[in-house]
């Protein structure tokens, strides 16, 4: 049977449109777009027109404010660092605790490098800690990197707010907007937004391209130092098929935009709310209101994210968890343990991202399955709502870190997380 | 992640074996915590006369792996006497299992850490096994502490500080006693390299399947490893084999170039293929072969 894919945050369908329009350019129209003759010189407007297509969606003033890059990772890496080297006097970088690993890791290595690194908390309910930004910005600061909507939570933050706020120390403001286009609708004719990053594989199509948005007046340097494409902004031959495919998925998004809003917006709320009816000791992270339409992250007391997302799967079900043992590190998600989220509910957290293709029909099946695993998993937990979960001193045979309430500390000042400092991270080099 | 497991894991986690409260139990030992991520609560029932085991359950509040651990220690347990059943190791439950991702050890760990506190309770003695007094906290994230740490590299030859890692989550969190896991891992290493008896040359299973091994590792080394490292301007020299711990030292090229650590990974990837899945690979400084001999 079909698997019901709840974990569009993770990547997307190719849509079927997208995968057409792509097709040629693996085929027969595999010229290069830097060439002189028409072989490959037609092929030129073609990528020219998927960059208008994309500057469509973005609302953007001129389709050459738009970069193709090969992922969402390369556009916010080549976005900070740009604006590093553009203002070389400038030696702070701003960003937030509940970025994804391509800004947080960089983070961490800019620190390493001597740069100073500013990691802006949020609250509760995942809202960024405005008054903690103010005090941080300064003559000193280079550039203010935060997220539109956050990938584990949905929860959007004020990007125009912040970018007004960087614009008065005299900063430049970079958006990972990887979770926002597509699913909330974007005129940056309208903005004060310098830089903006966003990736193919998260609105139907396929993974290895992306781009950046670079308002035009920007300083900029580039990232890949080589070729003459995209006017000496990023090297290397074009990926002429990801571009097309991109161009083909802005003009379905923009097409669908309304939907998202409407459609996507109902079956997640009839998901979400179907949860909270049918299983008690559920809560739901992130602010109800301020977040993407397609995103549902829920903590599911008493038990662990694995051991449901295991179950899920066996019932053909595809959502992802926060919890340690998904997370690739022995802590539970750096977003939720930055919005204090406690342990008793960060361990238990499930991520459902929906998409366009999604039916009522899989929302109603999810409805089904999931009370009796939950049920399942919490008969086998030591814990309960008669059994509460004991003070964090009673049951750590040491006095862990967390204190009393069980509340995760905040974690430390370098989030990176701390797996990745074996051995990939020396591979890496 | 997702189905990383054995089918023999799946089965215990997909249908525990021996679920829930053990009313008449007469120990019952608790373990990890939820802000670890995991906790066990662990039953046991004797009979007076035999002094067998007679029942064991168990409640987990953890991942798929925690979860078939414990479900495969109640089956293992269930017949044994205490004195039996307190020599089962958390190598012992992996195995029972067809193995456990390395990642998830210390899942096997939480397991037998649950029994013995069991039995202690039922034996009316205080907990044994990583309470406050005993040893002192290294990993302030897990609460994990020197003694525990000191006994997982012991119990399992573990060698490097991702292994302890794996074994006891010491070191997972923050990290910041990293540095501190790696001080312990060297005296106990230093300890057991002492502590080995100089092995006479006695006969038997054990003592050809060392000398087979050895064989093998120097094959692998002569034939799929040097002719690599060569071609890059580099050497590598086999010291010395301990148990499942194999001393190499890298020279020329590789010594201290930044990809040892990437060299140093494929050459245990290679020896685990080709000899044995258990052998770790300890790194020398250049010149150690010479020193030893
Ligand atoms: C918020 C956010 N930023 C960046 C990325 C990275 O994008 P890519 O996988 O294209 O490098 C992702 C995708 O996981 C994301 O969710």
């Amino acid at each position: 049977m079909k698997p019901i894919y709840l974990d569009n945050n993770a990547t997307t369908a190719v849509a079927p449109e997208v995968l057409e329009a792509m097709l040629p350019f693996l085929r027969e129209r595999y010229g290069n777009p830097s060439s002189i003759h028409a072989f490959g010189g037609d092929v030129a407007r073609d990528v020219e027109r998927a960059r208008e297509r994309l500057a469509a969606l973005l609302g953007a003033e001129s389709p050459t404010e738009i970069v193709f890059t090969s992922c969402g990772t390369e556009s916010d890496n080549t976005a900070i660092l740009s604006a590093l080297e553009a203002y070389p006097d400038r030696r702070q970088f701003i960003t937030t605790r509940v970025e994804h690993p391509a800004v947080l890791s960089l983070a961490h290595h800019l620190e390493r490098k001597g740069y100073e690194v500013v990691r802006v908390g949020v609250d509760r309910d995942g809202l960024l800690d405005l008054v903690e930004l103010r005090a941080a910005l300064s003559p000193r600061t280079a550039i203010v990197s935060a997220m539109w909507a956050n990938n584990e939570t949905g929860v959007v933050f004020p990007v125009e707010e912040l970018a007004r706020m960087a614009h008065e120390a005299g900063a430049l403001f970079h958006t990972d907007a990887v979770q926002a286009v597509g699913k909330i609708p974007i005129d940056l004719r309208r903005s004060a937004i310098d830089m903006l990053s966003l990736s193919g594989h998260k609105l139907h199509a396929p993974k290895g391209i992306g781009a950046l948005y670079v308002r035009r007046g920007t300083k900029f340097r580039p990232f890949l130092i080589g070729g003459h494409q995209e006017r000496n902004r990023r090297g290397g031959t074009e990926n002429v098929p990801g571009i097309v495919a991109l161009g083909a998925a802005a003009e379905l998004a923009l097409r669908h935009i309304q939907e998202e809003q409407t459609a996507v917006r109902a079956l997640r709320d009839r998901l979400e709310n179907g949860i909270l009816e049918r299983i008690p000791d559920v809560i739901v992270n992130g602010h109800r209101e301020r977040r993407l339409p397609n995103t549902s992250n829920v903590s599911f007391e008493f038990v662990e994210g694995e051991a449901i997302l295991l179950l899920l799967d066996q019932a053909g079900i595809c959502a992802s968890s926060g919890s340690a043992c998904t997370s690739g590190s022995l802590e539970p998600s750096h977003v939720l343990r930055a919005m204090g989220v406690p342990f008793t509910f960060a361990h238990g957290s499930i991520r459902f991202s929906l998409s366009r293709y999604n039916t009522a029909e899989e929302i109603d099946r999810v409805l089904a399955e999931l009370p009796p695993i939950i049920a399942r998993l919490r008969e086998i937990s030591p814990f309960s709502r008669a059994h509460p979960v004991p003070d964090c001193a009673a049951t750590c045979p040491t006095g862990c870190r967390g204190p009393k309430s069980c509340t995760p500390p905040a974690p430390p000042e370098d989030p990176d997380p701390p797996r990745r400092r074996f051995g990939p991270q020396h591979r890496r080099r | 992640m997702a189905w990383n497991y054995s089918e023999k894991l799946k089965d215990h986690f997909l249908h525990p074996r021996n679920v829930g409260v053990l009313e008449d139990a007469d120990g019952k030992g608790e373990v990890g915590s939820v802000a670890c991520g995991d906790a066990l609560t662990f039953y046991l029932k004797t009979d007076p006369q035999t002094g067998r085991i007679t029942k064991a359950t168990f409640q987990t509040f953890g991942c798929g792996s925690a979860i078939a651990s414990a479900s495969a220690l109640t089956e293992m347990v269930i017949g044994k006497t205490v004195e039996e059943a307190l020599r089962i190791t958390n190598q012992d439950i992996a195995d029972y299992l067809d193995g456990i991702p390395q990642e998830k050890m210390h899942c096997s760990v939480m397991g037998r850490e649950a029994l013995e506190a069991a039995v202690a309770a039922m034996r009316g003695e205080k907990r044994a096994a990583d309470t406050h007094e005993e040893g002192k906290i290294v990993c302030h994230c897990f609460g994990v502490t020197d003694r525990k740490i000191e006994r997982a590299i012991r119990e399992n030859n573990l060698t490097t500080v991702e292994q302890v890692t794996n074994y006891t989550k010491a070191g997972g969190g923050c990290g910041t006693c990293q540095a501190e896991i790696e001080e312990i891992l060297n005296r106990v290493l230093e300890e057991r390299r002492r502590e080995a008896p100089p092995r006479p040359a006695a006969a038997g299973g054990a003592r050809m399947t060392q000398l087979r091994k050895i064989a093998l590792i120097q094959e692998t080394i002569e034939h799929e490893v040097r002719p690599v490292l060569q071609k890059d301007g580099g050497d590598i020299e086999l010291i010395d084999v301990e148990g499942d711990t194999v001393r190499v030292s890298l020279v020329g090229h590789c010594a201290g170039c930044m990809a040892a650590g990437f060299t140093t990974g494929w050459i245990q990837d290679k020896l685990r293929e080709l000899v044995s899945d258990r052998l770790t690979i300890v790194i020398e400084p250049p010149g150690a072969a010479e020193a030893q001999r």
